[in-house]
């Protein structure tokens, strides 16, 4: 009888074009992005006067650096070379590019999905940490360094080491107001930033079946931050009605074969993973972080550390987060909010903010840049534009904006930014910026009452 | 790139954990082309001053001749930037010794010929007493996975798959044209038993 597989191990064998003596494979790859950040790719693949090997296979998306106000005439002449560059290796390579203008332009791990470019059963690259975000649709999704984008470029196949595989299950309902984001917080914070280093997280349990297509992105989206290059969740009925129709996604015959392949992608019963964590969704609170590092995060019911339980680390997030321990959490004033990102950009994302802001005003100013154009067209004929800015935020176009500051959508010096992005680290968010992280309900409630709040409290029966 | 098996230089220590990749490198230098070297940009918000002059009191600026870095868990933890190997390479660093790594900034150090080696957090402790805010001679040897870093003698830990791509310097492009006929192989019988793999185009969006 053959050994029961896990999800991992299904996905890994199905690409494995060889496995090497000293335990690195080599596996196909079936889709590869790249963004402006690839430049030191192209380069390098420039350098040794080599073709992309897949164009077919290959996609540009500008996201990094895109500006998300006054697209048609950029200001910043390093953004605009930035965008200029990636553009001139697409044409030169042939590459489908994602441009400024392009009504289906957005965050790479937005538009993959959206586009039916990430389906279920693919190993997907980009030269991005977020990468993992993909792995929700049952793919082997993970992130790459620049000489790997270079060598997927030059050969459509990347080198990998197998990493152990991992199971957090998570059983029971999310309260209200709770969602995947604080999910993904509450696990790192158990488990620390190192929880997951080299292995897959595979994600299991009731909670996580009975989440969206958005929301399983999100959690995946996260699984970095807890030091796993992969998370994944067995594709289901969600997944499938998702992909459905999307514009490069199977279709005809090609569909009933895909559809019938993506039934087996699970891990069998008995299927035995080197770490097993389990967690009951009903202890799961909004949570925030109020240090450097996404590990450092708290129910947003809690106090900061008392004094004794200091360690030099912890002293020196506080210093720079400008907190002090023993305080609470909640009641801390803020200065500004943004939503959006690869994080919680989508539009589920956006509703869930837009709930908390209807017919109140934000105390603070902020923005919004929807993960995608199409995210940010399908929220207007929503209205939901219209509860954002009569709130008083500012809606704007598409990318990875505040949540990385490239395209200098930056927070200044010393401002305590309520965001709901990936991460806390120093000056991720400019210089001397204050982030923490929450989800967009969370970010939400931070806005319309000006100090990190318990969103529970804004929201009615019946809401989610 | 060359490879190596052994490295002699001055070590240096950075008593912090999670030093994550937008300390390494902050994203506002990425669009930096790499023959202008990224050296400068490492660690830049820790190092230097809002004005930016370099700060006296950072240990790495006291030895800017030093090459093997000690520094605390879930080193380059963070982004896939690979800048951030570049950083730390092109200010002269051929070694970071440190309780556990991000995994995408471990494998980005091997493509750049940095060793990324893994001790215990008893002898990354040992080390911050023996170094405080000196330096000191280190010997790195990758054939038996040991160094000697002050008076302290290490077993470090490396994935076997890393130490001879670092020994030999190996390019992985190169190694992996050798096995195209494989790959060619592979993808004829992969796209045929999975027609639904290839991506095609067939609605406006």
């Amino acid at each position: 009888m053959n050994q029961p597989q896990t999800l991992l191990d299904k996905l890994w064998a199905s690409h494995e074009v060889l496995k090497r003596k000293d335990g690195a494979s080599l596996l196909a790859v079936d889709r590869h992005l790249v963004h402006e950040g690839s430049h030191h790719a192209f380069a390098k693949i420039g350098a040794r006067k080599l073709a992309v090997a897949a164009p077919d296979l290959t996609f540009a998306i500008v996201d990094h650096y895109a500006p998300t106000r006054e697209r048609a005439q950029i200001k910043d002449p390093q953004v605009a070379y930035m965008i200029k560059t990636l553009r001139s290796n697409a044409r030169q390579h042939g590459l489908e590019i994602f441009d400024l203008h392009n009504p289906a332009q957005g965050i790479v791990h937005v538009v993959g999905p959206e586009q039916g470019i990430t389906l279920p059963g693919l190993l997907i690259n980009c030269g991005d940490s977020h990468t993992s975000t993909h792995g929700a649709f049952g793919a082997l999704a993970f992130g790459i360094g620049a000489t790997e984008v270079a060598h997927v470029l030059a050969t459509q196949t990347i080198w990998q080491k197998k990493p152990k595989a991992m199971r957090i299950t998570v059983n029971g309902t999310l309260g209200v107001g709770v969602s995947a984001k604080d999910i993904a917080l509450n696990w790192i914070a158990r488990l620390g930033t190192g929880g997951a280093l080299g292995h897959a997280v595979e994600y299991a349990g009731s909670a996580i079946r009975a989440l969206s297509m958005e929301a399983r992105m999100t959690l995946c989206n996260l699984s970095i931050e807890g030091g796993a290059r992969f998370g994944m969740i067995a594709p289901d009925e969600t997944t499938r009605a998702y992909v459905k129709g999307r514009p490069y996604a199977p279709k005809g015959d090609n569909w009933h074969t895909a559809t019938a392949a993506w039934d087996a992608l699970c891990s069998d019963d008995g299927a035995t993973f080197d770490i097993d964590v389990h967690i009951d969704a009903a202890n799961i609170a909004p949570t925030v972080t109020w240090g450097n590092s996404p590990e450092q995060a708290l129910p947003v019911t809690a106090r900061l550390l008392d004094d004794r339980a200091q360690n030099p680390q912890t002293k020196e997030a506080l210093e720079y987060m400008g907190l002090t321990a023993g305080q609470p959490l909640e009641g801390t004033p803020i200065d500004q909010v943004f939503i959006g990102s690869c994080t919680n950009g989508r539009i589920e994302d956006l509703r869930a903010a837009a709930n908390v802001l209807q017919g109140r005003r934000a105390k603070v100013p902020g923005l919004v840049s929807p993960g995608s154009q199409l995210i940010k067209a399908q929220a207007e004929r929503e209205g939901l534009d219209k509860i954002f800015i009569d709130a008083g935020l500012e809606w704007a176009a598409s990318g990875c904006s505040m949540c990385v500051g490239m395209n200098g959508d930056l927070v200044p010096s010393g401002n305590r930014c309520a965001s709901s992005t990936n991460r806390n680290f120093k000056g991720r968010q400019g210089r001397g910026s204050r982030t923490h992280l929450m989800s967009p309900a969370m970010v939400a409630a931070a806005a319309v009452t000006g100090k990190i709040y318990d969103v529970r409290k804004l929201l009615n029966k019946g809401d989610l | 790139m060359a490879g190596w098996r052994t490295h002699q230089g001055q070590a240096v220590a950075l008593a912090r954990a999670n030093v994550d990749t937008d300390q390494l490198i902050p994203a506002r230098f990425m669009s930096v082309p790499r023959t202008q070297g990224y050296g400068d940009y490492l660690l830049h918000d820790l190092r230097r001053t809002e004005t930016g002059e370099l700060r006296n009191d950072f240990v790495i600026n006291q030895f800017s001749n030093a090459t093997v870095l000690i520094a605390g868990p879930n080193f380059g933890s963070g982004s896939s930037r690979e800048a951030a190997v570049y950083a730390l390479v092109d200010a002269g660093f051929r070694a970071v010794f440190a309780p556990s790594f991000g995994d995408i900034f471990s494998s980005n150090a091997i493509n750049n010929g940095l060793l990324p080696a893994r001790i215990e957090v008893a002898t990354y402790e040992n080390l911050l007493t023996q170094l405080g805010a000196g330096t000191c001679e280190a010997s790195i040897n990758l054939d038996d996975q040991t160094a000697l870093i002050g008076n302290e003698n290490i077993d470090f830990t490396l994935d076997e798959t890393w130490r001879i791509k670092l020994i030999n310097g190996w390019d992985d492009i190169d190694l992996t044209q050798h096995h195209n006929d494989e790959i060619a192989r592979f993808k004829t019988k992969y796209v045929q038993s999975n027609p639904w793999v290839l991506p095609v185009r067939q609605i406006k969006s």
